[in-house]
């Protein structure tokens, strides 16, 4: 953006022509996305109104949007989203923190990371739903089974990208700081934080999407509320119209928070 | 080899052995040289010889298996003060500014005073860094980036330099330049210096005295005292006693 303004004083005809073919493409681009977006909902809909299929199995746009305003006016929809989202960024927030921490103890310690190694092994590989009986019976069937649950997801694929990154730190600029003489402390603090930086956005970005996996799955297990029940339990009534909502919801928040991270990065790059 | 003159950094019949998990490697053995205050000395030898052991010995990164590495006398422990180690890449850390990568071993050192910064920074002006200190190291060209580095390994006031091939990450025209640059840097602030390289032209071109190690388990097999002057690399590269240093040198590389 910058470097465009930049240049509109001094650029060449040719590049001002560039930079507008570059501009008309994004813009298309845009359209395009947009344009995708209203045929497959106006097929959808013509599909439910002129009964090709029965709208009762495949609900319809406008099905979907009634039942979100009838669910918004009784209040019961932000008493769901709310749930949903308070178990998801509390499950999230906790494996990032627990998570890197985690990593930085193994970092710091090479006879810990190899008598843990075959455990994260297992742990990484072991379908975290499979534990869903324990969580219940251990955590009751509260928001604290669903936050545990979320933790569960995430923290693995949590600790293993950072330390990945944190033994991915340059060998040569370890050895530069070892001959001016730094401590462990030192070099972790000057180097081996700010080099993991990129890693860590990325580890976010691949959370959000766990955190989530997380919290429905523990919904979908043992819930009274939240997005996750309301799509289990309409499936139980056959209700495809509340199904089709929440999964719509479910859509926008996530990656609402997928924006929120990625705006975090440009924040942590620039700095 | 006895050395007249006053010695500031002695290897004495040193021997170190790499242990890994498949056996063991002799790297150096009865390893012994001198090192005078203020010289300017190349280390050469054939490839994977184990030059850079020599330098991971001297600033106590490595302990010898036996002999000893002494510093004016005393034993040399890891993180002594009078080391700078400068690397084959300059190593730059791209989230500090050049400013900041300069103050580095300031902070490692706890030395991180007003006079200390003040010191590192008048180098930099001194050096021609002065309009670039706010600037991020991918802004900079190799050549200034490995000056960059320079200062950064000056900063500390170190009295030895350990240069590691520093330039051959460069391409030739600017390693030609950042050789004679470096060159007049460390002549000019009176460090003593030991250069590892495998460009026998190179070493030619900075030493005092060159040190050719034979192969692994390597040792000094021969120690030439260039008699230069104070010419600048540049000008000795034109000199005719170059090329015949060059044929020596050659020669014992390849016995």
């Amino acid at each position: 953006m910058k470097k465009s303004s930049q240049c509109v004083r001094t650029c060449s005809p040719e590049h001002a022509l560039y930079l507008k073919k570059l501009r008309k493409s994004n813009l298309l681009v845009q359209i395009f996305r947009a344009g995708l977006l209203i045929l497959i909902l106006g097929i959808w809909e013509l599909i439910a109104a002129v009964q090709l299929v029965d709208p009762f199995i495949i609900s319809s746009p406008s099905r979907i949007w009634k039942m979100i305003v009838s669910l918004a006016s009784d209040g019961s929809l932000f008493y769901h989203i709310g749930t949903t989202l308070w178990e998801t960024l509390a499950g999230f927030a906790i494996a990032v923190v627990l998570g890197t921490s985690i990593a930085l103890l193994l970092w710091w310690s090479e006879s810990a990371r190899r008598v843990l190694e075959p455990y994260i092994v297992v742990l990484n590989s072991l379908p975290k739903i499979a534990l869903g009986p324990v969580i219940i019976i251990w955590f009751g069937t509260g928001s604290s089974a669903i936050v545990f649950m979320t933790v569960l997801v995430g923290i693995i694929v949590a600790v293993m990208n950072m330390l990945g990154g944190f033994l991915a730190t340059d060998k040569n600029k370890i050895l530069l700081l070892e001959s001016m003489g730094a401590t462990k402390f030192q070099i972790l603090q000057k180097l081996v934080i700010p080099s993991a930086i990129p890693q860590f956005i990325g580890m976010l970005k691949i959370c959000v999407g766990m955190a989530w996996i997380g919290s429905i799955m523990g919904e979908y297990i043992v819930s009274k509320a939240g997005l996750g029940y309301l799509i289990v339990y309409g499936g139980q009534v056959f209700r495809l119209d509340l199904v089709m909502a929440a999964t719509a919801i479910l859509c926008v928040l996530a990656a609402g928070m997928y924006a929120l991270v990625a705006l975090a990065e440009k924040w942590l790059v620039k700095k | 080899m006895k050395q007249q003159g006053n010695p500031i950094l002695e290897f004495d019949s040193v021997r170190m052995i790499y242990h890994t998990k498949t056996g063991e490697t002799l790297a150096a053995d009865g390893m012994s040289f001198s090192v005078n205050e203020g010289e300017f000395i190349a280390v050469i030898g054939p490839s994977g010889c184990g030059k850079t052991t020599v330098l991971s010995l001297a600033a106590g990164l490595l302990s010898p298996s036996e002999g000893s590495v002494r510093v004016r006398g005393e034993e040399v422990r890891r993180g002594m003060a009078c080391f700078g180690y400068m690397l084959q890449k300059d190593e730059l850390f791209p989230w500090r500014t050049v400013e900041q990568n300069i103050f580095l071993p300031l902070e490692i050192k706890k030395i991180d005073t007003p006079a200390n910064r003040k010191r590192a920074l008048a180098l930099a002006e001194k050096y021609g860094l002065g309009g670039f200190l706010k600037h991020m190291p991918d802004q900079l060209s190799g050549g200034m980036r490995q000056r960059a580095a320079l200062i950064r390994t000056l900063a500390a006031q170190p009295d030895i330099l350990l240069l590691d091939e520093p330039f051959s990450a460069l391409d030739y025209q600017t390693r030609l330049s950042v050789c004679d640059d470096v060159y007049n840097i460390i002549r000019s602030e009176k460090k003593t210096a030991i250069l590892v390289t495998h460009d026998i032209s190179e070493a030619i071109s900075v030493a005092d005295r060159i040190f050719v190690l034979s192969r692994r388990p390597a040792k000094v097999v021969a120690a030439h005292e260039l008699l230069f002057g104070n010419a600048v690399p540049l000008k000795r590269r034109e000199s005719p006693q170059f090329s015949k240093w060059f044929e020596l040198l050659w020669k014992e590389l390849n016995v």
